[in-house]
């Protein structure tokens, strides 16, 4: 039994022990302990080491604000977190633990040398040096450097856990569930209201669990907090959440909550996910936060055994710990005379009680008496001794601001307060205003930005008392905004502790201030000296002092540093605290894991894969893919043995000789129809639609306001005031998304319907000589000659039983058909058209062979031969833009001075003079390639291909002037050789499309 | 102002840092300048800095309606590289890491420049073409670029995935090897220290109100918070809210605001030893001299000056970490936070000469200005101290809006910083 457990206290299971490993060293704790509390129990204050000094540090806190108290925590293989809090780490058995950030080991640290050193290492030391000579930067100081931060080490494998995340709408969130926050939830369940409490703690009852000789309402303060729980559980409309933080505050009343699931279980059931991200949306919001104690700033405050006075409390009335048996208190508020009280009657000896005020109440110095413990009123602590855990400390009597002569007073922890600060980071994120109230010494709520209601010692209300009674009314409050109607019960309470006092800047002292290592920030290691080193270089502003020292940006976001650097940089500046303003407090409230954020959105459902429903057979049928946008395409359909190039080679061979069939399923479709359906279309395309026949396609030009080419695709007039639209397939949803746009804010007047029906149709592209033979007896409802049925034509038919719509268009040059049918019927289509197609060798073929036929026409792809500079004229296609058309999106545009003018760059073939050699996609291209760097560049390739068709490389390229330099000799100058190419016309394949009228 | 070398630094450290004097001096503001500089961020410091340095002129205010360096200068992710594609900007940036490969011994500040490589990841077979083709106009521009397979990729940064089952599969990457990053803070704070040094004003919580000027049209001074001060020249370098001031002068600027977030990890022992950007699985992340990791993604979808960004985007943006780096999933985000980008249609900067006479701008750094810092300020304090742009700003006008003479970036890449 360790002399530091007290069996008689504490809300853990004492009969209950669980043991776990802290350094590879077993440890024995109790169900319920934190990884701090069962160290504490057993005599264990060192559990770190800080950032830069490598200091020894103990657990400060025993919450989430701990800075010092950092551990690497494992479950199982791949299960390691850095940086845990041991101060809310829950134990369970075979928990495996480790300290950071010391080598070779915690106790034994070389990097402790920096302790030394630490005059150099003052605030803003790495900005005056490591500057000569210029090049050590990147390979000595930097390295070394790096090497010397950081606080744990990053998981090294995959993370074998899940997380998950849900949305829920309420009526009131509550966030925090101390008195305030339950007084508040009671009111407002009562309501009806569909009211969430969330807790971060293991347990619900914020303060009240670490005052246990409180009476409320007639009965002892954890039995009223058992009913109160009961009474809300019961409650339908209530829903309680623990070890459930409020990450961040959003706008319109939008909370993120973290909710951790499994990391405090011995067992994981199966399938658990580890944490569950919420993403709240209230009506109204009450935070009700409470308030964080705040240390004292004094020389070797740090030591391991240094303590918050109310951290000591709570690790005594929770946990049955007592952090030492020989306490020496510290303080200048009340608060810390209590857990004097409460530790000394759980056997302690307090050897002191240290208050720098002049006078305290004398209820306080008569409890004190009472109990044997001496008084030193009107002192102040101006060190302490003890390597890895404090043994004694210096206390001297204060006579004005200085600090009379020491006495050392030997001691095994010191217990310190600061005074309270509310805590109001969650307020801040939603912008609201803050006020530095001289009352109570602290910054309370002053104007909102979002329906929220702040209630107990988040405004500076301090007591149990106070808070039941303030959050009752909160929870009244945000009830009725929210339309429902409640009334708050009164609880009257007996034995509160409420208290006064502050403390603004580090503790006088008898030493050089110059030479005092008064920590402020423990993680970072800022010391008070730093915070007056940077304003006296000029650092005014308060975020300027934080960045310069670093103060507040450790993992405790300044939890307990903020106040303290504030109120110091304030009297450095000599300027009231009002005036000096506060840093930004920015989200989360406690680290969170990038897990939670990710949630499901892992592996393969980082995003949807959309399938096309011929896909699975080209999966059975061996495809190559390709990711396209969020789709993936069959790329190649490689033969056993062969690779992309040989692959290609056999579809593009079999496609024009005979016949190919092709998946076009992911073209984007867009069903655009209404009476004003024509009118839409001329306004948005750049072509005609007027004349456009019924059962007639055109190829359609879409340009983005700034005049350049933005998506191109066939359209197919299927009725006076019905268009079936087909676009990219990348470019679907932006170009819904832009004829909404305009429709809805441009054109309100007209009356247009637009559908995506991308995913309603399956498409199949027939193309080859042999595609109508293939393609005629499947065929109902349309006769398939020439003259019925010529280039450019759709109609609505059946083909092989199902309703289709059926298209002449061709992007190969081949004689082509694309079919259109109901998603569902696209695999039977395909098929019953793979089977008849035998008789043709019908070969299927991916998106690379597409690419290499429609290059060998000239056919561009949008984005590839295009890049969002490339105008209709640019891209030889001024056929494409209405010459009569009085407006469409683009068109003001086209006629900017820069846009006409001569000397752009326009799409253009080119032939290698040596015939095998094939470009490189992106390669530049310039006119003379012996001149020095950097060259005029005169364009570049943007699709090139060996062509099997015409036994040669094939590319297309975008040139200055490219249209008035055919047959002209250009160089693409390549790393080792220059390749000679010829400029010629972009169709290398059938120009007068003879192909296409078979 | 005190030099920082051995000598001082080891006196300083002796005697408690006593005698380092202030950076930068706290001035009242004059009643007129010669240049008013708007806006004490990187680029607005930078050019006062040139002004007086290259150009003589020091009889100069800077304004700053918060504190120098607080604005995107301070909030940014530092990614330097100069790999561009179009001969502009090629140009501007490289001529920008130049300057920055010196900037601490100019600035006797440490700006901690890191030139530990840029990778660019491609998921597919369009990223390849880009990339592809910005490494062989970089080649031709003199711009460090090279492509890595896979494999080459991950034994660059050891935490890629380069698994075939991913998602988007990395294809292969382009480097820039002299690509890295900064301290953001040092490069604002060294600049300010030596322009005031120079004589340059800083003069911060000093928000400019209005813009003043003559009946012929010229500018002559600005209306603050802290009073009028004329001026004559008035240099507008107010990156989110540059819309905002030049409407002032009476000039619409081709500019959309846009809250950028981004975000750090705890800190942790060295893991990640480059910058790492993705387009398609859109993240990208380097890890700080602190230990953090420190991660971005694109802007939030809509227009806005509020500097609190969405939850959502944070979600979008670390499930692209964890899967590019599935090893990071138990790592916790410590900070999040946002700023306000100047988008152009171009996403190109603008850093020219105005309609209105005297008045000059300095904007349109949208996602990736810092960078820019040194070569913008460097050239702008060319522009206003001429009346003409030097030849590397020549073709960065605000005219190109109208003419159509755009220095696309972003069309030719979408690639975001
Ligand atoms: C989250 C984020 C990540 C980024 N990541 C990168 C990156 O990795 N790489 C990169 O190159 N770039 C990045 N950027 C972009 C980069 O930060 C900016 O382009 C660059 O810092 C702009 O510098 P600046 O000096 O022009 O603007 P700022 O630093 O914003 O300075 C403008 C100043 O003008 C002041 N001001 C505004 N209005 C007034 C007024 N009326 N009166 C007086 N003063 C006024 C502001 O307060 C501000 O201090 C990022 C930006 C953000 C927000």
């Amino acid at each position: 039994m360790s002399a530091y457990r007290v069996e008689s206290h504490g809300r853990i299971k004492h009969h209950q022990p669980v043991s776990f490993t802290f350094d590879g060293e077993t440890v024995e704790g109790r169900e319920g302990d934190t990884v701090a509390s069962a160290l504490l129990a057993n005599g264990k204050h060192l559990m770190g080491r800080s950032f830069k000094y490598h200091r020894p540090r103990g657990a400060i806190a025993a919450g989430s604000e701990e800075p010092n108290a950092l551990i690497g925590t494992t479950r199982s293989e791949g299960r390691f977190e850095p940086n845990t809090r041991a101060t809310v780490q829950e134990i369970y058995p075979g928990l495996k633990t480790e300290s950071q950030n010391s080598y070779p080991s915690l106790k034994y640290d070389i990097g402790a040398i920096n302790d030394r050193l630490y005059m150099l290492f003052s605030a803003g030391f790495y900005y005056k040096t490591f500057m000569w000579p210029r090049s050590f930067w990147d390979k000595v100081y930097e390295p070394f450097i790096r090497r010397a931060a950081g606080l744990g080490v990053s998981p090294t494998v995959e993370d074998p856990d899940h997380y998950a995340s849900r949305y829920l709408h309420c009526d009131i969130l509550i966030v925090g569930a101390g008195p305030a926050g339950i007084a508040a939830a009671l009111a407002a369940g009562k309501s009806g209201a569909k009211v969430l409490l969330a807790d971060e703690g293991a347990e619900m009852g914020g303060s009240v669990l670490s005052e246990p000789g409180v009476n409320i309402d007639g009965c002892s303060a954890w039995n009223w907090l058992e009913a109160r729980l009961d009474e809300l559980r019961g409650m339908e409309n209530v829903t309680l959440m623990t070890r459930t933080t409020a990450i961040g505050y959003y706008h319109q009343n939008m909370v993120g909550l973290c909710q951790k699931l499994t990391d405090h279980l011995t067992t994981l059931p199966e399938g658990a996910p580890r944490e569950r991200l919420w993403r709240i949306r209230a009506n109204q919001v009450i935070l009700t936060q409470g308030a964080l104690e705040k240390p004292l700033v004094f020389h070797e405050n740090d030591r391991p055994g240094v303590m918050l006075a109310g951290s000591a409390q709570t690790y005594l009335n929770r946990y049955g710990v007592l952090v030492g048996r020989r306490p020496v208190v510290v303080t200048s508020h009340d608060s810390a005379w209590y857990a004097a009280f409460d530790l000394a009657d759980a056997g302690a000896e307090v050897q002191a009680i240290v208050d720098l005020r002049d006078k305290v109440q004398s209820e306080l110095s008569d409890e004190a008496t009472k109990r044997g413990i001496r008084v030193l009123t009107s002192h102040t602590v101006t060190g302490t001794s003890g390597r890895l855990r404090i043994k004694s400390i210096r206390i001297n009597p204060l006579r004005g601001s200085k600090a009379g002569r020491a006495e050392t007073v030997n001691c095994d922890a010191l217990l310190m307060s600061g005074g309270w600060t509310p805590s109001l980071h969650l307020f801040s994120h939603t912008k609201g205003t803050l006020r530095w109230e001289d009352d109570t010494k602290a910054y309370l709520p002053d104007q909102k930005a979002e329906a929220c209601h702040i209630a107990g010692a988040g405004r500076g209300l301090w007591g149990i008392g106070k808070a039941l009674t303030d959050g009752g009314e909160a929870g009244v409050a945000a009830a009725t905004a929210a339309g429902f109607t409640t009334i708050a019960e009164a609880y009257p309470v007996e034995n509160d502790r409420e208290g006064t006092g502050i403390s603004l800047r580090e503790l006088p002292t008898d030493r050089s201030p110059g030479k005092a290592k008064a920590f402020i920030d423990f993680q970072n290691d800022v010391t008070a000296k730093d915070i007056r080193l940077a304003v006296s270089e000029g650092m005014h502003s308060i975020e300027h002092v934080k960045r310069y020292t670093t103060n507040g940006m450790a993992t405790d976001q300044g939890k307990m540093s903020n106040m303290n650097g504030l109120n110091i940089a304030a009297d450095a500046l000599g300027k009231p605290q009002t005036e000096v303003g506060l840093t930004t407090f920015r989200p989360p409230y406690t680290p969170t894991t990038f897990g939670a954020f990710a949630g499901y959105h892992k592996g393969s459902h980082f995003e949807v894969t959309r399938k096309t429903p011929i896909d699975d057979w080209a999966e059975e049928n061996g495809a190559a893919f390709e990711p396209v946008a969020l789709w993936r395409r069959a790329w190649y359909f490689p033969k056993p043995g062969e690779d992309l190039h040989a692959a290609v080679a056999r579809e593009c061979r079999a496609t024009r000789e005979s016949l190919g069939i092709f998946d076009a399923s992911t073209l984007g479709k867009i069903e655009v129809s209404g009476p004003d359906a024509v009118e839409f279309m001329n306004r948005m395309y750049t072509n005609p639609w007027t004349k456009l026949g019924v059962s007639r396609c055109r190829y359609g030009l879409l340009l983005g306001e700034d005049g350049y080419i933005l998506d191109d695709g066939v359209i197919g007039r299927l009725s006076d005031d019905k268009f079936h639209v087909t676009t990219t397939t990348g470019g679907a949803a932006r170009v819904l998304n832009m004829m909404e746009d305009y429709l809805q804010t441009e054109w309100p007047d007209l009356k247009v319907w637009l559908t995506s029906t991308t995913e309603q149709w399956a498409t199949i592209a027939l193309n080859g000589p042999n595609a109508r033979n293939l393609l005629e007896p499947f065929v109902e409802g349309q006769d398939m000659s020439d003259e019925a049925f010529p280039h450019m034509s759709v109609s609505q038919c059946t083909v092989a039983g199902f309703p289709a719509r059926l298209f002449r268009i061709s992007f190969t040059g081949e004689l082509g058909f694309e079919v259109n049918v109901p998603a569902r019927y696209g695999r039977a289509l395909w098929e019953n058209l793979w089977e008849a197609g035998q008789q043709y060798d019908v070969c299927p073929y991916g998106t690379e062979t597409m690419h290499v036929l429609r290059a060998e026409k000239g056919f561009i792809i949008v984005g590839q031969d295009t890049d969002g500079t490339v105008t209709p004229d640019d891209a030889g296609m001024s056929w494409a833009v209405g010459k009569k058309k009085t407006d469409f999106v683009g068109m003001r545009s086209l006629s900017r001075p820069d846009i006409a003018a001569p000397g752009r760059k326009q799409l253009v073939g080119l032939l290698t003079r040596d015939s095998k050699t094939v470009l490189d996609e992106g390669a530049q291209i310039v006119a003379d390639p012996k001149q020095p760097k950097p060259m005029k560049m005169l364009g570049h390739v943007t699709s090139s291909y060996w062509s099997e068709t015409l036994g040669r490389s094939v590319a297309l390229a975008v040139v200055q002037g490219g249209r008035d330099r055919m047959g002209d000799s250009l160089y693409v100058p390549m790393p080792g050789k220059d390749v000679e190419v010829e400029v010629t016309g972009t169709v290398f394949y059938d120009p007068e499309n003879a192909r296409l009228k078979l | 102002m005190r030099n920082f070398n051995a000598f001082t630094l080891a006196r300083e450290a002796l005697r408690g840092h006593k005698g380092w004097g202030k950076q930068w001096r706290s001035p009242e503001p004059k009643k007129s300048y010669d240049v008013i500089i708007i806006g004490a961020g990187g680029h607005g410091l930078g050019t006062a800095y040139y002004l007086a340095k290259e150009h003589g002129i020091t009889n100069v205010a800077v304004l700053e309606k918060g504190w120098l360096g607080g604005g995107n200068t301070g909030r940014n992710t530092t990614i330097i590289r100069s790999n561009y594609l179009y001969d502009e900007s090629a140009g501007l940036y490289d001529h920008s890491v130049k300057l920055w490969e010196t900037l601490s011994e100019e600035l006797n500040y440490n700006v901690m420049f890191s030139q530990r490589g840029v990778m660019m990841l491609a998921h597919n077979v369009h990223d390849v073409q880009s990339a592809q083709r910005h490494i062989h106009a970089n080649r031709l521009n003199g711009v460090d670029n090279e492509w890595l397979t896979p494999q080459q990729a991950k034994d660059y940064c050891p935490p890629l995935s380069i698994s075939k089952s991913a998602r988007y599969p990395v294809m292969g990457a382009a480097l820039q090897r002299r690509g890295g990053v900064a301290r953001h803070d040092a490069v604002a704070w060294g600049f300010a220290r030596q322009a005031s040094a120079m004589g340059v004003d800083i003069i911060q919580n000093c928000e400019v109100i209005s813009i003043d000027r003559a009946p012929s049209g010229e500018v002559t001074g600005v209306q603050t918070t802290k009073g009028p001060i004329g001026a004559k020249k008035v240099g507008v370098v107010a990156a989110g809210h540059t819309s905002v001031l030049m409407e002032m002068a009476g000039v619409r600027m081709p500019l959309e605001s846009y809250p950028l977030q981004a975000l750090v990890s705890e800190p942790v022992k060295p893991v990640f030893p480059c910058v790492v950007m993705s387009n398609a699985v859109h993240a990208y992340i380097s890890q700080s001299d602190k230990g953090e990791l420190v991660i971005g993604a694109g802007t939030d979808s809509y227009l806005s000056y509020s500097q609190t960004g969405s939850m959502h985007i944070l979600q979008h943006t670390l499930d692209a970490i964890i899967e590019l780096y599935p090893m990071f999933s138990r790592m916790k985000m410590l900070r999040t936070w946002g700023g306000i980008v100047d988008v152009t249609p171009d996403r190109s900067p603008i850093l020219a000469k105005t309609p209105v006479p005297n008045l000059y701008v300095n904007c349109g750094w949208g996602t990736g200005g810092f960078k820019a810092t040194p070569g913008s300020a460097n050239v702008f304090a060319h522009t206003i101290a001429r009346d003409e742009p030097h030849k590397i700003n020549a073709g960065f006008t605000l005219e190109r809006f109208r003419t159509g003479r755009l220095i696309d970036e972003a069309a030719a890449a979408a690639v975001a910083h």
